[in-house]
């Protein structure tokens, strides 16, 4: 992801191009049927296309493996060091990021971004499914107005709309609290979230909800009781990123967040940075690694959900 | 779409059909209701946090407001200073660099490594997970730190350069180098449109390879003629997405330049830009002129994407 947006950017009008919307993830399902033949010949050209990769991929992952072993480092033995094996190794990194900056503790920080990260999940979960319910399933006179002002909002740049909203809350005395961060979440501004909830729905078979309509059940209850269980893919994917672009997000905090005390991980980070003077990279590492940690582990867990998300409805990182 | 009336047809079934009309439209207005009803998180939040906002950018970009006093019609004035500001003129310099130099290169890298990844060996899985993490934490601030601290002076890559020869110095205190460090950081998370290329070749059919090989068609031939058609639409959507977002690039801008956009405001890319008139000198009508001007342009650039879509991305067959 090129920026950490709170509203646009990551999101795609032409969704269907990236492989027709989201689908509960489809294993790849191609098989080469016996090929033994000329194995061997091809063993080195394997080996070369392995090789080859993991080449690539060592300089892709330098930079990340550079930080997380810097932050063992000596602070005087970080910049410049190319080796990514520190001939020293020390804690003294973490102490220091662990004792937080000016007076306020790391885990303020720490429990800011997760309040942030975890009402953000629980916000779109919540109002995007139930939108996407709306566009999706309810048939009602103005629908297809509103679905094409939703789409039309997906690539629409969220500066334009900062401005006006940072004077909002500013006369609703709601700056430096994380109202301004929430509400947008509680209220499906994130037009993505809605159309790839929609685009999985629409995919859902509606003899379900038909015959539960015949048996009596209301839009409020085929919405809990029906379309919510089967939504679990989608929500899953949907709320892993919803948890990693607001825990990433910097835009939004630097805007609202004024005293220290609310500041966010990356706040907390920026602020750092800001202070200590050049010869503490070791600190910095260190924090940015802490920072960075929910995000490796969400990573690491939910790798497959990650990826075939991204696979199959154009979501960015 | 069938679904309101297939549900307000059943109950007719068994009823008389004395007043099927009354009972179809009270149908429908339930139908309506519910309709509302589950829209209206969105719909408050559409008026509330984006429509209404536009409408006041919008008026605020011919006022000069400070947030302190109350907004003063001003005109066109604000957008002729536009055009007047070298600052401003700069920012829009150096972001349209930083997207027509990263985007075409980001893509490439891309497409170049979708098609390694695509051949059915094993381990692909891991490989494409592998190579999209850095898409995932690039934007955030630590990245951004750890990109400042490879790249300042005797940093790492200044250290790597004198190695093969070359004493590049450090890029962050160069203003002529610091766009194409910012270009390598998105470079660097060339992952996500990789995985979504990827998606994309798989959906090409076998066959048409397989028919082009008997026709003695070789492997650059196979590009250009099948797989660069085929994926014309994937190409198509990633151009547009990334071209959009490389636009709005804030967050390494400003923690590279340490929050100044600096050095010689060679990192003042647009939104930077924006923040510091509207965040931090408070001119706000200033700054919803500039937002204004984004987003004529992403729509300008959008329907020149699009109307030149025809004519060379290909919908049809296997693309959906």
């Amino acid at each position: 992801m090129t920026t950490t947006t709170p509203t646009t950017g990551k999101a795609v009008a032409a969704g269907e191009a990236a492989g027709g919307g989201m689908r509960p993830p489809a294993r790849s399902t191609d098989h080469d049927g016996g090929r033994g033949r000329a194995r061997r010949r091809r063993s080195w050209r394997t080996l070369l296309y392995h090789g080859s990769i993991l080449v690539l991929g060592f300089v892709i992952l330098y930079p990340a493996a550079w930080m997380v072993l810097s932050s063992f480092r000596p602070s005087n033995e970080i910049v410049g060091n190319v080796n990514l094996i520190p001939d020293n190794t020390t804690l003294d990194n973490f102490v220091t990021a662990f004792s937080g900056i000016g007076g306020v503790s790391f885990w303020t920080f720490f429990t800011n971004s997760m309040i942030l990260a975890v009402g953000a999940v629980v916000g779109i979960a919540l109002s995007s499914t139930v939108s996407a319910y709306a566009f999706a399933r309810i048939e009602f006179p103005g629908r297809k107005l509103w679905f094409a002002l939703m789409i039309g909002t997906l690539l629409l740049p969220f500066h334009v709309v900062i401005i006006p909203q940072y004077i909002m809350f500013n006369e609703l005395n709601m700056v430096d609290t994380f109202w301004p961060l929430l509400l947008g979440k509680f209220l499906a501004a994130e037009a993505f979230f809605v159309f790839l909830m929609v685009q999985f729905m629409r995919n859902l078979p509606r003899e379900l909800d038909e015959s539960a309509r015949i048996d009596g059940a209301g839009h409020a209850r085929i919405y809990w009781s029906i379309m919510l269980p089967l939504m679990r893919p989608v929500m899953v994917t949907a709320s892993i990123f919803a948890f990693i672009w607001s825990w990433n997000d910097f835009f939004g905090p630097l805007i609202y967040l004024k005293s220290p005390d609310n500041y966010t991980m990356p706040l907390a980070l920026r602020q750092y940075v800001d202070q200590t003077t050049v010869s503490d990279y070791g600190g910095q590492m260190a924090m940015a690694v802490l920072a960075l940690l929910p995000v490796l582990i969400f990573f690491i867990v939910f790798q497959r959900y990650i990826v075939d998300g991204v696979a199959t409805s154009g979501l960015k990182g | 779409m069938t679904l309101a009336r297939e549900a307000s047809k059943a109950p007719e079934v068994g009823k008389p059909p004395r007043r099927p009309r009354s009972a179809r439209s009270s149908r429908r207005a339930a139908e309506t209701r519910a309709g509302y009803a589950f829209l209206s998180p969105w719909l408050l939040g559409f008026f509330a946090l984006t429509a209404g906002p536009m409408l006041a950018s919008l008026y605020l970009a011919f006022t000069n407001y400070s947030l302190f006093r109350a907004p003063e019609w001003v005109g066109l004035d604000n957008f002729i200073r536009l055009f007047n500001d070298d600052r401003y003129l700069n920012s829009v310099k150096i972001t349209l660099q930083y997207a027509l130099v990263g985007t075409p290169i980001k893509l490439a890298a891309a497409l170049a490594v979708a098609m390694l990844l695509n051949s059915r060996r094993r381990g692909q899985g891991a490989y494409r997970s592998f190579f999209y993490a850095p898409s995932l934490i690039g934007a955030s601030v630590s990245i951004a730190i750890v990109w400042r601290a490879m790249f300042i002076d005797n940093g790492v890559v200044d250290r790597v350069g004198q190695g093969v020869g070359l004493s590049p110095g450090g890029w962050v205190g160069d203003p002529s180098m610091t766009v194409y460090m910012l270009i390598l950081l998105a470079v660097w998370q060339f992952g996500a449109p990789m995985v979504i290329f990827l998606a994309g070749l798989k959906q090409i059919p076998t066959e048409l390879y397989e028919a082009a090989e008997v026709d003695g068609a070789g492997p650059v031939r196979k590009f250009l003629r099948i797989t660069l058609p085929m994926l014309s639409p994937v190409i198509f959507f990633n151009l547009v997405l990334e071209t959009i977002n490389s636009f709005q690039v804030f967050g390494s801008a400003f923690i590279v330049s340490n929050g100044t956009g600096g050095p010689a405001d060679s990192t003042m890319f647009y939104t930077l830009y924006l923040y510091f008139r509207g965040f931090r000198d408070f001119q706000m009508g200033y700054a919803s002129a500039m937002a204004w001007v984004l987003v004529l342009f992403v729509g300008l650039i959008t329907l020149i994407f699009f109307k030149t879509s025809k004519h060379w991305v290909h919908y049809g067959g296997e693309g959906k």
